[in-house]
């Protein structure tokens, strides 16, 4: 209270700007704080992918196809101790199926900071240091099982939550490069402008999406994998600018009524600085709002694509891509932990919707945040 | 309307030209076929005219003889490859879908409105939420996992598609009295579906009843109707949710895009023999005409479904007037 107190008394009678007014009501929406957290837990764990990773995410370990997630044990004897594992053995059922079990014989600690493959950090440096690992090839750690190819599929997760978790920022940046000149233009001067990409967003706008976007990946199918990151990219912006720019567009067209505008005209600036330096920071809050909303349908986009092998490629990989192991009733049913990577293609997505959440009530004046 | 369409067939047609390779390019590869035999396929099949007489030619059999067109890869027309068989059934699990996302959330939703800030709100806007985050796809994959692992779903009862073999041919009805068994196995194969294709915009809805009901709960004629001694529940239902539920029918047409675009993909996962689903065979296939009128019929769908909802909008409160 005497904070409150302080700033609207005599001493500091500067305002608060509009932007530490938001920042103060997100800090009271609590769900909008933790998505935040998650979401940039998620980017750094993928950006340390290599190192947190105990495997590179193509090494194959042959003689571990489809192994279950290897199991950890905190206890002996009832007693807590170290984290150890057993040794894995390989073995056939009567049906001359791979079954692994485990050799209790031999015990292998968790050991942190471990030396095993090497790797090279963003091309930076060159490593041999693991966060974790038992540093010995008897007995492996998957932490999550392992693919047809006796892949790790944690490391792979971690892998590919560089590609899953950074399309979105990109669709929007590129979408955003599109919708915003195109909506300014089409609201500022109207007439025929306006006309005209009203008619085209109608129509593109007439497509559901996803139908539109797996005819879009069809065209970009045969480009070499390395690039498909962009496409995909590029499909995205190029059906869902429409939305963005139309609303903006509406905005523009009340915001050209305002007494600022016309200020801004009459003191000489030209269109161009009227639209890009008056208005368009006036819709800022809007384009944040829409575009945390925006972030979370991509990404769910994108994996429902590469699920449907439309999207990113081997030897590339992302979440989508990883789910699509999965796809038949017998792999769900005999190696249920390939579905793991939806795990955390829902938490992101959680933490990212309640992000928008969070900020979507901390930037309208007129909802209360936090039950105050 | 009628605009929107033929642009919208225009445009898919221009995609499906960008696809590279046609129908034709996979049998070249083949060496059982000749060069002479392929060529004249491609004149049987039209591929040797250019572009605008070929789409000319498409739109004037869908004029003059509601012709669709030809599907190449089934050597059978267009209709009935998208729609035999299949727009029934899409049309049902889409009513289907659509009555459980509004008959739980608008449930919901005033619940947690009446509720609000209590721990009871907070976990249905939890649930709601991840109802949202969850891709249709891994939905149906965890319940197909959930189907087969946990519940132990066996061979009689079946899992994916509509029915299993016994119920294919079986009729729905003898004489007037339902084919019980056959129309509980197609329930029980269509939950999973359903679940999935609802949930997608469940929360949307649900955060949208409850913010209107929270707004028209704080209005004067709400606080009135307080006062004057009327019961909560009328005050609720009478008078806050008749005004509330207006934007939550204007959604209607973003939640009939939803579906359109979560059915393709919950069909393909579960092996519903959808139109969307078709439209998926077709796609691989480059079967182009195919394609052609799957896009231009989901963009028919959406624009009914809006207009759908212009008219309950306009049932619903009376001094909206389309003229």
């Amino acid at each position: 209270m005497a904070e409150e107190y302080q700033a609207e008394g005599t001493k500091d009678r500067k305002a608060r700007s509009q932007w530490r007014r938001m920042w103060r009501r997100f800090r009271r929406h609590t769900l909008g704080q933790v998505g935040g957290i998650i979401v940039i837990f998620m980017f750094i764990i993928v950006f340390f992918a290599n190192f947190l990773a105990p495997y590179n995410y193509s090494t194959q370990h042959r003689d571990y196809s489809h192994a279950p997630p290897t199991r950890i044990h905190f206890t002996e004897d009832g007693q807590l101790t170290w984290p150890y594992v057993y040794a894995t053995e390989k073995g056939y059922n009567e049906y001359y199926e791979k079954v692994y079990t485990q050799d209790k014989s031999k015990k292998y600690p968790i050991k942190f900071f471990v030396k095993g493959e090497k790797y090279s950090f963003w091309g930076l440096f060159k490593s041999r240091i693991h966060f974790f690992g038992t540093g010995s090839k008897e007995a492996p750690v998957f932490l999550i099982g392992t693919d047809m190819f006796g892949r790790d599929l944690f490391s792979r997760t971690l892998w590919g939550g560089w590609i899953s978790l950074t399309i979105g920022p990109f669709a929007l940046l590129t979408t955003l490069i599109i919708a915003i000149p195109i909506g300014l233009l089409s609201g500022y001067f109207g007439g025929w402008v306006d006309m005209l990409v009203q008619r085209i967003t109608e129509v593109v706008m007439a497509f559901p999406k996803l139908p539109l976007w797996l005819a879009l990946a069809m065209i970009v199918q045969g480009l070499p994998s390395a690039y498909r990151f962009f496409f995909i990219v590029g499909v995205f912006s190029l059906v869902d600018w429409t939305a963005l720019s139309r609303t903006l567009r509406g905005m523009v067209l009340s915001a050209r009524e305002e007494d600022y505008t016309m200020a801004a005209s009459a003191a000489g600036a030209g269109s161009g600085r009227i639209m890009f330096r008056h208005i368009l920071p006036n819709t800022t809050t809007y384009l944040i709002v829409v575009s945390t909303l925006q972030i979370p349908i991509w990404i769910i986009a994108e994996a429902t694509i590469s699920y449907l092998g439309l999207g990113i490629k081997e030897p590339q990989t992302s979440w989508g891509l990883l789910l699509s192991q999965a796809n038949n009733l017998e792999s769900i049913t005999s190696y249920p932990w390939l579905l793991t990577p939806g795990v955390f293609i829902v938490v992101t997505v959680l933490a990212f919707n309640f992000l928008g959440d969070g900020i979507r009530d901390a930037a309208d004046p007129f909802t209360t945040v936090g039950g105050r | 309307m009628i605009p929107t369409l033929i642009l919208v067939s225009i445009i898919s047609f221009g995609i499906i030209q960008l696809i590279p390779g046609d129908y034709l390019s996979g049998r070249k590869l083949d060496p059982t076929i000749s060069r002479e035999t392929l060529e004249q396929q491609k004149e049987n099949l039209g591929l040797d005219k250019p572009l605008p007489i070929r789409y000319w030619k498409w739109v004037k059999g869908v004029i003059t003889r509601g012709d669709f067109g030809y599907s190449f890869s089934n050597y059978r027309p267009v209709r009935d490859v998208l729609f035999e068989g299949r727009i029934g059934f899409t049309i049902f699990l889409g009513i289907m879908s659509m009555l459980f996302t509004y008959l739980f959330s608008i449930p919901i939703g005033v619940y947690s409105a009446t509720h609000q800030y209590a721990p009871s709100d907070h976990i249905v806007t939890f649930f709601a939420f991840i109802g949202l985050s969850i891709p249709n796809f891994f939905l149906a994959l965890v319940l197909l996992y959930f189907m087969a692992a946990v519940l132990g779903v066996g061979p009689n009862l079946g899992i994916g598609g509509l029915f299993i073999e016994k119920y294919m041919g079986a009729p729905w009805f003898h004489g007037f009295v339902p084919n019980m068994p056959k129309i509980s196995n197609f329930f029980w194969h269509v939950w999973p579906y359903i679940l999935a294709v609802g949930t997608a915009s469940l929360a949307s809805v649900v955060r949208l009843m409850r913010g209107q009901m929270l707004e028209f709960m704080n209005r004067q004629f709400a606080k009135t109707a307080q006062a004057k001694g009327l019961k909560e529940s009328v005050v609720i239902y009478k008078h806050v949710f008749r005004n509330a539920i207006n934007p939550i029918i204007t959604n209607f047409g973003y939640a009939f895009r939803t579906l359109v675009s979560g059915s393709l993909i919950t069909a393909i996962v579960l092996g519903v023999p959808t139109v969307q689903r078709a439209y998926w065979t077709a796609l691989n296939q480059q079967d182009e005409q195919v394609i052609m009128v799957g896009l231009t019929f989901f963009a028919l769908m959406l624009l009914v479904g809006n207009l759908f909802a212009d008219f309950l909008l306009a049932w619903n409160d009376p001094r909206i007037r389309y003229d």
